[in-house]
């Protein structure tokens, strides 16, 4: 993968306020990008376990969708979702969450993205979505 | 015997106020009543998703959304108030919400077992009758 899409992704990231309200950022190896977001209070959802918002857990999934979306797609435009739905399957610790996103199917208009969210172990995941997004074009 | 209206609507308030994310956000609590919520997140510069349009982002909505649906499960509560978890959260999204536009979102929590809860909402910007996404939720209960 080109240094066009490491710049692809850093313009992404710096570009949307939201992304660095969360704090996240990405690391790219090869056309692979892992999405990190480090664990910070204010993402708290449950202080009682604690544990993060399930908002919180949501939304890091679908901007690790576009991120993807913004490097394969070569666009500067931020890409709108369609629709999303998010599968919880263990709560999201009080430790730094990790993000990957696959890209099912690139058609002309619409991206079908899959995304899974881990914390400890890859064969954990905490959380998953699956996502269908409008395709922006310069 | 169900749980008193004036016990949700300090809980929902509570809710709305002291957990960090909703703080973070600035979630407003509008109002409760029997299996039903409102919430509501002003507009503010550090929560817009794209630059080019100014408009809140999708994920901001997305916490609003699953927030308020907390808070309409736990406004149906039937005995005491219990603890939930999200088990899953569909979001459609109708078109972007305005540029520099808060968002009200309101949950119905239609259904209550004795461990699951499924939750309809929708959230908007200026217009309820115009909405810029609806959620279908379903949500797990943990009784004491």
């Amino acid at each position: 993968m080109s240094e066009a899409a490491a710049q692809q992704l850093e313009a992404f990231l710096q570009r949307v306020p939201y992304v660095r309200f969360l704090g996240m950022r990405a690391e790219l190896a090869g056309d692979e990008m892992t999405a990190i977001l480090p664990f910070a209070q204010p993402l708290v959802g449950n202080t009682n376990i604690p544990a993060l918002h399930g908002g919180v857990i949501g939304a890091f999934l679908e901007m690790t969708a576009l991120a993807q979306l913004s490097v394969t797609q070569g666009s500067s435009k931020v890409h709108k979702t369609i629709d999303v739905t998010i599968e919880y399957l263990r709560p999201g610790r009080a430790m730094t969450t990790y993000a990957r996103a696959e890209l099912r199917k690139v058609g002309r208009r619409i991206a079908n993205v899959h995304v899974e969210a881990w914390q400890e172990a890859r064969s954990q995941p905490i959380a998953a979505l699956r996502g269908h997004f409008l395709l922006a074009r310069d | 015997m169900a749980v008193d209206l004036d016990l949700i609507r300090q809980m929902g308030q509570h809710m709305a106020t002291t957990v960090p994310q909703a703080a973070a956000l600035g979630f407003r609590f509008v109002s409760v009543d029997r299996a039903r919520g409102v919430l509501e997140v002003p507009w503010r510069e550090d929560l817009v998703g794209d630059p080019d349009t100014l408009v809140i982002a999708g994920g901001v909505v997305t916490s609003l959304l699953d927030h308020v649906c907390g808070l309409a499960v736990s406004a149906a509560a039937d005995t005491v108030p219990f603890g939930t978890a999200t088990l899953d959260l569909r979001i459609d999204y109708m078109r972007p919400a305005a540029p520099r536009a808060g968002v009200t979102a309101e949950a119905h929590c239609y259904k209550l077992t004795r461990s699951i809860a499924f939750v309809r909402a929708q959230a908007w910007d200026a217009d309820p009758a115009d909405p810029i996404a609806t959620v279908q939720a379903a949500f797990v209960i943990n009784r004491g």
